[in-house]
């Protein structure tokens, strides 16, 4: 059995067929074409699949997709404006905080998350907020080190 | 393929509820055995009842809905002294979803949320209207939970404490709750309660009963250390074995009780 959700996807208007039980990173993923969020666990322990509803971080695989119906969610995929990408995006790639990238994508939303709700943190305000993403390859202080140098590039701006 | 059904009241969502249902939560640990195929269950039963997600307070006596999540409860000044307890819990996506009445559900080594709310002396309401004691609740662990009723601690008499070897998120080596109420300058009434040293969180009356009378100093505890884990058997897990579990119960109840800074 599916079932019909609407709900907005980076701003615009989104109605997909959800399957019975499906979670939302599958829907995101299969039903919307959305790639960005990725699939590690499935059991909310990596934080691959973070997005944001309502401007808050969710991890997707967790998410019932019927609950998100009439709600907002970010992913990704909606980070950049045209070509011009956004200032974590930007942190991430100069400061070498994605090896194999797959983490990537779920610690964006956790910092995007942070600093729209705290535009100056401190480093262990960064370490909280990423603290349910898990990174295989960086040893995590790049990805700390771009995020505070985001907040300090969008504090400049 | 599992069955989701949602009502707009959770009276008629809890009508709704037999052995082959789930009723949903935030869904952190549903969704979880959804994805891994588990059959024990073929439906989930959900609700868009808002009132499930109220704080009510009453002067000192507050009434947490069963959806509020460990996010709305740090959101809460009326809340406060349960956010150590709170913010103890997953990271903060995790945070977001987890409900209380979840975590009162949650297996070993969860439910660090249950721990502060036994220390509490927490009432549970279910939507039957039935109330009875979290102690109580968490020996059947059944039915569908509306609400739960706390009584605001003194801002000095509550404690409670997360033992992990992930900093900032980890699961839980042991939590560990007290109310330290006291009379004439003694303890008296006190409530301790441990998280992930038996199969759900438990209150701990040998530890109780030995701190009732005594004086809040290394010399007055001694016997609570000594009694720390008398009538538990630790399980054993990935995270730490019972043995060692009850090995460091006595160090970090010690640092618990006397507010002693532990890193
Ligand atoms: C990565 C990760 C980390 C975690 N870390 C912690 C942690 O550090 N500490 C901790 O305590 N827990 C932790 N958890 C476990 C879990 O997230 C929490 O215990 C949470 O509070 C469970 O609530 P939920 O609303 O998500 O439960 P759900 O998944 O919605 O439900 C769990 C169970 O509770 C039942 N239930 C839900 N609401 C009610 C109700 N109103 N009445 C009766 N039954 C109900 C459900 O039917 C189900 O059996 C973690 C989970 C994950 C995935
Ligand atoms: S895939 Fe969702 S947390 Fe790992
Ligand atoms: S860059 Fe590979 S997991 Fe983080």
């Amino acid at each position: 059995m599916k079932s019909p959700v609407t709900f907005r996807l980076n701003g615009s208007a989104t109605a997909v067929f959800a399957d019975s039980g499906a979670n939302l990173l599958d829907v995101l993923r299969r039903g919307c074409g959305d790639l960005s969020p990725k699939y590690g666990c499935g059991q909310g322990t990596c934080g691959a699949c973070t997005v944001l509803i309502d401007g808050e971080p969710h991890v997707s695989c967790l998410v019932l997709a019927e609950t998100v119906a009439g709600r907002s969610v970010e992913t990704t995929g909606g980070l950049s404006n045209g070509p011009d990408l956004h200032p974590l995006q930007r942190a991430f790639i100069e400061g070498f905080a994605a090896q194999c990238g797959y983490c990537t994508p779920g610690m964006l939303m956790s910092a995007k998350a942070l600093l729209d709700r705290n535009p100056n943190p401190a480093r262990s305000d960064v370490e909280e907020a990423i603290s349910g993403n898990l990174c295989r390859c960086t040893g995590y202080e790049p990805i700390i080190d771009a995020i505070l140098e985001a907040a300090k590039q969008r504090g400049a701006a | 393929m599992v069955e989701v059904q949602t009502y707009p009241t959770v009276g008629e969502a809890a009508s709704a509820m037999d052995d082959q249902a789930r009723f949903l939560g935030g869904g952190t640990l549903i969704m979880n055995r959804v994805n891994y195929g588990d059959r024990r269950f073929s439906r989930i039963v959900r609700t868009t009842d808002a009132s499930l997600s109220e704080i009510r307070v009453e002067g000192e006596r507050l009434e947490v809905g069963a959806g509020v999540t460990m996010a709305a409860i740090l959101a809460s000044r009326d809340l406060d002294f349960l956010s150590p307890a709170a913010r103890a819990v997953g990271g903060p996506a995790i945070r977001n979803m987890a409900s209380v009445g979840g975590n009162l559900m949650a297996p070993h080594p969860y439910g660090d949320l249950a721990v502060a709310l036994l220390a509490l002396d927490a009432i549970v309401r279910m939507v039957s209207g039935e109330e009875l004691s979290l102690e109580d609740f968490l020996a059947r662990r059944n039915g569908v939970v509306r609400s739960l009723l706390i009584r605001r601690p003194r801002s000095d008499e509550f404690r409670f404490k997360k033992v992990s070897r992930v900093k900032p998120k980890g699961v839980s080596v042991m939590s560990m709750a007290a109310r330290l109420t006291r009379s004439t300058g003694r303890l008296s009434g006190v409530r301790v309660a441990y998280g992930a040293m038996a199969p759900t969180p438990v209150r701990v009356r040998a530890v109780e009963n030995a701190l009732e009378g005594v004086s809040l100093d290394h010399a007055g505890i001694a016997a609570a250390l000594s009694a720390a884990t008398e009538g538990l058997d630790p399980p054993d897990d990935p995270i730490a074995s019972g043995w060692y579990r009850r090995e460091v119960a006595p160090v970090h109840l010690r640092r618990l009780l006397l507010g002693e800074d532990a890193r």
